[in-house]
């Protein structure tokens, strides 16, 4: 194909995913890059956790293509699966934590079972760090059903980003918490993006989780989220996209968005 | 018609790629030794209190009813015999893995069942492990082998309560005419499918226990489906299958 721009990291082509004859995903296409923040909107039941475990393989579209870091994985076989997966991360909804598990055990885990396991003492020094990262490090030998949902949520987080993969997903990282924990997740969110210049694609049906990503970004000088400065190029590139049971209603900037006068996709835009 | 025979063709389809993996993970690394050995505990030590309970009284209650037949032609010498085949062949293995099936199909169904429906299944996925490698195979394993020795137990135990029964209760023998008289019944055939039942059960229950644990869906309603659901067809295919395993040796 005869693109410009960074290269493709997501790609869905015309993917359609059906449960029980019910459509759930309904002709699919998008295209996501290197470095670009993907904030995927849409009512309950519309699709986006299904798209989301669609673009890790773990459902297997109906028809339609998904390419990940431009390869094919139609014909992937599950083992060819885990080798890509370990470039992804994903936050699940519900966190997801193996509640047989302690926290330490729980971010160690794709350490371990992701490819070839580094030696027992980096993998220590490793969680430790990334629990840091999420303000966490008290948390190691403690079981996920001690924890908040918001601090299982940061833990979810830092097992998903303790490989550093270049492409992240999270889904609804903000829903059932209170707005102050929602805006310490999100901070994370943005955090992680910044620093390690991840592509990142975040599922919420919070407006103002998608702007904070598309106006904000991580200074490591202050170690806070800052306004972007408008100076001509958007230096953070995000596309907003909208989901309408299975079906993509709207695709596009902040500002497009909007403008929308679609009467499903203006009901995400906080007046 | 054809949508009614849907959903059983469907799970029969299920249930048999299921199973396939979990044979076909024995020969492919890597081997969740660590969860064998978990599970090995789990089924073995925690079912072991309440098989021997069910072992010494059902040994103790056959020796019970057989007492008044067996004195009736004089032959109340045979207890032991008596006792020893039945138990060994018959209600050893199957109250045993009926008892397994009861607690460790439903554990493995809810627990297995509850990871499906939080999402950690697929988080498993997304993390490089494969589930019937993780979960599934080391359960397949752990039961297989533990039923049988908790099948061993029960028979002795089953052994001792008929003991108690037939002699110092109702004086129908002396101890050693019982140890001898069930000793000498037993044959090579005996032992042969009163351990090899109970290992065909223990991959049964466990197959059963993660293959609607998998299935799971609907929230905790779901877990709750899917457990009564293990146990009832657990418990099926043991009276089936115990049906059939023992017409192949009444052959032989
Ligand atoms: N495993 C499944 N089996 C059957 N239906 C499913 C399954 N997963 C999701 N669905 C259905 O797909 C639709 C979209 O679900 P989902 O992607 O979870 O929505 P959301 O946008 O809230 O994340 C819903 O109608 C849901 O009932
Ligand atoms: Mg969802």
């Amino acid at each position: 194909m005869a693109d410009h721009g960074p290269e493709s990291v997501l790609r869905f082509e015309r993917v359609v995913v059906t449960f029980d004859e019910n459509p759930v995903l309904r002709d699919i296409s998008f295209n996501m890059r290197r470095g670009e923040t993907r904030i995927i909107l849409g009512a309950a039941g519309s699709g986006k956790t299904v798209l989301l475990k669609t673009a890790l393989g773990l459902i297997r579209p109906d028809s339609g293509r998904v390419w990940v870091f431009e390869e094919d994985s139609s014909d992937f076989s599950e083992h060819q699966w885990m080798k890509l997966r370990r470039r992804m991360g994903m936050l699940f909804q519900e966190s997801a934590l193996f509640d047989s598990l302690t926290i330490e055990e729980n971010v160690a885990y794709p350490l371990l079972n992701q490819g070839a396991p580094p030696p027992p003492g980096e993998v220590r020094s490793r969680v430790e760090e990334i629990l840091t990262f999420v303000e966490l490090e008290h948390t190691l030998e403690k079981f996920p059903s001690e924890l908040s949902g918001g601090m299982r949520r940061r833990v979810g987080i830092a097992r998903a980003i303790v490989t550093d993969p270049p492409l992240i997903l999270y889904d609804s990282p903000t829903a059932g918490l209170d707005p102050i924990t929602a805006n310490t997740i999100m901070e994370l969110v943005a955090k992680e993006r910044d620093t390690k210049s991840a592509t990142t694609a975040i599922v919420t049906h919070r407006f103002q989780d998608g702007e904070l990503m598309a106006k904000f970004s991580y200074n490591p000088g202050s170690g806070k989220l800052e306004p972007v400065l408008r100076n001509g190029t958007d230096p953070v590139n995000t596309v907003f996209m909208v989901l309408k049971e299975g079906e993509l209603v709207f695709e596009g900037t902040q500002a497009e968005l909007e403008q929308s006068r679609d009467p499903y996709v203006s009901k995400f835009v906080k007046h | 018609m054809l949508d009614l025979l849907k959903i059983p063709v469907y799970s029969i389809q299920e249930f048999t790629l299921l199973t396939g993996r979990a044979y076909r993970n024995l020969f492919l690394r890597p081997h969740y030794w660590d969860d064998v050995v978990i599970q090995m505990d789990i089924i073995g030590f925690g079912s072991l209190p309440i098989v021997v309970l069910t072992g010494f009284f059902s040994g103790a209650v056959m020796a019970l009813q057989m007492s008044r037949a067996l004195s009736q032609y004089g032959a109340s010498g045979q207890v032991g015999q008596i006792v020893a085949i039945a138990i060994v062949r018959e209600l050893g293995p199957v109250l045993t893995s009926l008892v397994v099936a009861g607690r460790n199909a439903s554990g493995i169904a809810s627990e297995l069942g509850s990871m499906k429906v939080t999402e950690q299944i697929d988080a498993m996925r997304a993390l490089g492990t494969d589930p019937t490698k993780k979960l599934v195979t080391p359960r397949l394993i752990a039961t297989a082998v533990v039923l049988p020795l908790l099948t061993a137990i029960a028979d002795f135990v089953g052994m001792v309560g008929g003991w108690i029964v037939a002699v110092p209760m109702l004086h129908l023998t002396t101890g050693s005419q019982y140890w001898s008289s069930s000793w000498r019944s037993l044959e090579y055939n005996d032992l042969a499918q009163g351990l090899g039942k109970p290992f065909v059960f223990g991959m049964v229950i466990a197959l059963v226990g993660c293959f609607y644990g998998l299935q799971t869906t609907g929230g905790t309603q779901g877990v709750g489906r899917a457990t009564t659901q293990a146990v009832v067809v657990a418990s099926v295919w043991i009276f089936v299958l115990t049906f059939f395993i023992t017409r192949i040796f009444v052959n032989m």
